[in-house]
């Protein structure tokens, strides 16, 4: 009798998305800096996740140590990487999404409100299952932060950021102000200003062969991704329905079997007692297809953003080396500030070339990581498909055989 | 893409069938009391079924009338409407009959029939048999929505899933009448299936099943209206309405959430194929080679997973849905029923009450000396001793019916409960063994990502 899964606990992430919880990256760790989110305290409008840290680097005052931070201090670090001209060649790991709790807290109240119109056994049935699900995005949220300093960590670069290391082992509050109204204006004309651009750099073709490649790629990749993440998300939603509606089928198929006067009680009980199991079954076949493949896409969609992101990144510099180039040559025409120009066109030359020349091995490392992501988490969608389907099938089998010895 | 699987076929409701028998040896009406094999409209060979079992040759007794949309396929639907296209056109059915039963005149026939000749055959048998307490089926329900799109020309999918729910549904209806034993020996019933020209039912449009079963329960209020309560000496009939009270919220209930996995079911298929759809884009676009196939094949997986579903979803409905709800309707028509025992009680009463009211007239009459006027009081007593024998032999008629007609029904209930939801379960288990093939076919190819 298959018992895996179909435990009455509230934790039902499958064992093993209990160990490494990388399960997007492919990431090698190694014992000069480990990091990972021991625990985590949801809290009514915030999330404390205390981060966790093993080095054997010389800078930090300790061996093992460990800080609590909250979303907006991952934002933070995120940005201050993204600001950072020095690491403009390198793909930016991803910024966690916030965590939201919003939908899971309204259905929890409107549980709540609906009490009294439904049975006892309904309402404690419901609860345990909203709770199951709060418990789900939860643990998702802390998965999504720790994978973000996980990537930081085994980035060759990244992991010796100064900032990286404040966040770690500061273990007092980073005094982060969420961003005030004129600074949130600042950014989105900013976004508008990056996206116009990037419209521009984008259609300028690059001599380069590999980056001409890898700019096609992306820009389709990344509208592909969006679109899969999106359908696969609508997809799943249409599943967890479907258990939902089989939760309440079971529900009434009880409340028949045991006022039934005829010898269909017995047949509506079992049958009761089956869809109970079965919509466990497909209520994990949602959960699963949720973490392997919907969050993969998610997580895809981010990182394909931030290739797309430093992509852009070179181009300006190329635009700006291009520009010193035309103003060099315009300055030696008129024989006038050349040397300032001169200068300016060394600088820009050295920013495009070491940008493209890291730019370009973060890319190959993009593809490696995304491969390997994607061949993990769909061996294992196929693998947890197969478990329940044939799980549901005994089961119901099982059932089968019982009712028709009945008759 | 009609659900052909999900078809109710004669065998399955039919009371004939193969397997324990447990007819009702008490019920002299009970024509299937003594059947033995039926004859499976899809088998290949389709001889004359005597009686093999230790039985004496009692006439064979089958029946099995099918309901068919004159030809199925969408372009054609609207070349079987009359002549007059739009509004004025009506769809034609054909009723397929095949029986060994010897009231009917040939073993095969076939009529055309439309929607309200149902409804005028219904309205028939509910007029004349409601009130004697026998369960009259209810016909399907009308539906100006949907049979207005089919009128109207639109040959889309929905216009071809309403004319298959709605033949699926008068098929069931028929199935029903002729397994109630007294419904099937009906002079309206037999002109139904066999003759060729039918008079037009006239006003259906009050007389649709719903129309019915509104004027049954407007009885019904009346009934309850009246100051009279009615001393139920009868425990029985008490404790059946309770219990078919509770089972009508459930069987609603139940109904109602059906009604909603089979939608969410719909919206799963129609969401999985889009996004196979989109999956096979970004294997498109994946420019690591292995990894394309493997998203291609995913593709294809979720596409084949998409037509599971939608087969599903058709099984949830046309197994389960149409039952609870054609249950739903059925019971409201046994609630009828109790409720005519109710009026046939109150007349009954009122009989009594007149009586005495006679006898005290003519009491009255017997000092006023008025021959003639005594007289017709004396001929009014015995007209209304009369009515109250009558009251009183009705009512013990219609509970006497009742108690039977209940039984039968509730020996239907488990039969066709079990039957559909093993059905059901069979459809469920078919499902999860493809999803299995395909996951199975699956794995390598991701494995394969290297």
């Amino acid at each position: 009798m298959m018992q895996e899964g179909l435990d009455d606990g509230p934790d039902f992430l499958s064992e093993e998305d209990r160990g490494p919880r990388a399960v997007n990256v492919d990431l090698q760790t190694d014992a000069t800096l480990q990091v990972d989110i021991s625990d985590a305290l949801s809290e009514r409008d915030k999330v404390k996740f205390t981060v966790h840290t093993k080095s054997t680097l010389p800078n930090f005052k300790q061996n093992e140590f460990s800080v609590v931070r909250q979303h907006e201090e991952f934002i933070w670090l995120h940005d201050s990487f993204v600001e950072n001209e020095e690491y403009a060649g390198y793909i930016i790991p991803p910024a966690p999404p916030k965590p939201d709790f919003d939908a899971s807290r309204e259905k929890l109240q409107k549980l709540g409100e609906g009490e009294g119109s439904m049975t006892k056994e309904e309402f404690t049935k419901m609860k345990q299952e909203l709770e199951a699900e709060y418990l789900a995005i939860f643990k998702k949220t802390v998965a999504m932060h720790e994978v973000f300093l996980c990537r930081v960590a085994a980035h060759p670069v990244l992991r010796k950021d100064l900032n990286f290391h404040v966040f770690l082992e500061y273990n007092q509050d980073l005094s982060v102000r969420g961003k005030n109204k004129k600074e949130k204006l600042e950014d989105f004309f900013k976004n508008v200003v990056k996206s116009a651009d990037g419209v521009l750099v984008a259609g300028v073709k690059d001599v380069d062969d590999f980056f001409e490649h890898e700019k096609t790629f992306l820009l389709e990749y990344h509208n592909r991704v969006k679109d899969s993440s999106a359908k696969s998300d609508r997809m799943i939603r249409s599943h967890k329905s479907a258990a939902d509606d089989i939760n309440r089928i079971a529900s009434t198929l009880y409340t028949l079997g045991t006022q039934d006067s005829t010898d269909l009680c017995k047949f509506f009980l079992k049958v009761s007692e089956l869809f109970e199991k079965t919509r466990k079954i497909e209520a994990r076949v949602a959960a699963d297809e949720d973490l392997k493949l919907a969050d993969l896409l998610k997580y895809y969609l981010r990182e394909s953003q931030a290739a797309k992101d430093l992509l852009y990144r070179r181009g300006r510099a190329l635009v700006d080396y291009e520009n010193a180039n035309k103003a060099l040559d315009k300055a030696r025409a008129k024989n006038k500030d050349v040397l300032q120009a001169e200068t300016t066109q060394q600088v820009c030359c050295q920013k495009f070339e070491k940008i493209s020349e890291s730019a370009k091995q973060e890319l190959i490392d993009f593809k490696t990581r995304r491969v390997a992501a994607f061949r993990k988490n769909l061996v294992e969608l196929a693998e947890l498909e197969l478990k329940h389907a044939k799980g549901n099938l005994q089961l119901l089998q099982s059932c089968l055989g019982v009712l028709k010895g009945d008759t | 893409q009609s659900p052909e699987a999900a078809r109710l076929s004669a065998e399955d409701i039919s009371p004939s069938s193969n397997g324990p028998r447990d007819d009702d040896p008490d019920d002299p009406d009970d024509l299937f009391a003594e059947a033995t094999e039926e004859v499976s409209l899809d088998s290949p060979e389709r001889q004359p079924i005597l009686s093999d079992g230790p039985s004496p040759a009692i006439t064979p007794v089958t029946i099995s009338p099918r309901v068919d949309v004159f030809d199925r396929s969408p372009d054609l639907v609207k070349h079987r409407l009359s002549s007059c296209d739009g509004m004025n056109a009506y769809m034609v059915y054909k009723v397929m009959t095949k029986t060994s039963l010897s009231i009917f005149s040939r073993d095969e026939v076939c009529v055309k029939r439309r929607f309200s000749d149902f409804l005028g055959l219904h309205s028939k048998l509910a007029s004349k048999y409601m009130h004697m307490g026998y369960i009259v089926p209810p016909a399907p329900e009308k539906s100006i929505v949907g049979m207005t799109k089919v009128k109207v020309g639109k040959e889309d999918l929905s216009s071809v899933e309403f004319v298959e729910k709605r033949r699926s549904a008068l098929e069931r209806y028929l199935l029903r009448t002729v397994k109630h034993p007294a419904l099937l020996k009906d002079p309206d019933v037999l002109q139904f299936l066999e003759s060729s020209e039918l008079p037009r039912a006239v006003s259906t449009q009050a007389l649709s099943g719903a129309g019915i079963l509104r004027m049954v329960n407007k009885a019904a209020d009346a009934v309850n209206k009246m100051t009279i309560k009615m001393n139920e000496s009868d425990a029985w009939f008490e404790e059946k309405q309770q219990q078919f009270e509770n089972l009508d919220v459930q069987l609603r209930k139940l109904h109602a959430s059906v009604e909603s996995l089979v939608y969410h079911r719909k919206e799963l298929s129609v969401n999985t194929a889009s996004f196979a759809k989109s999956a096979a884009m970004l294997g498109n676009s994946e420019d690591h080679t292995a990894l394309s196939r493997a998203l291609s094949q995913l593709a294809e997986v979720e596409e084949k997973i998409d037509q599971l579903h939608q087969d599903q979803s058709y099984a949830d409905f046309y197994l389960i849905s149409e039952l609870l709800g054609d249950y739903v309707r059925l019971i409201t028509a046994v609630k009828g029923v109790f409720d005519q025992r109710m009026k046939a009680w109150a007349k009954w009463q009122d009989a009594q009450v007149m009586l005495q009211r006679k006898r005290e007239a003519e009491a009255k009459l017997q000092y006023a000396s008025k021959p003639d006027k005594l007289q017709q009081a004396t001929d009014e007593i015995r007209e209304w001793e009369g009515k109250v024998q009558q009251g009183e032999r009705d009512f013990e008629q219609i509970s006497k019916n009742i108690r039977r007609e209940v039984g039968r029904f509730e020996k239907d209930r488990v039969k066709d409960f079990r039957v559909v939801i093993m059905k059901y379960l069979e459809s469920l288990v078919h499902t999860q063994q493809q999803l299995i093939k395909y996951w199975e076919a699956f794995l390598p190819e991701a494995k394969a990502i290297a």
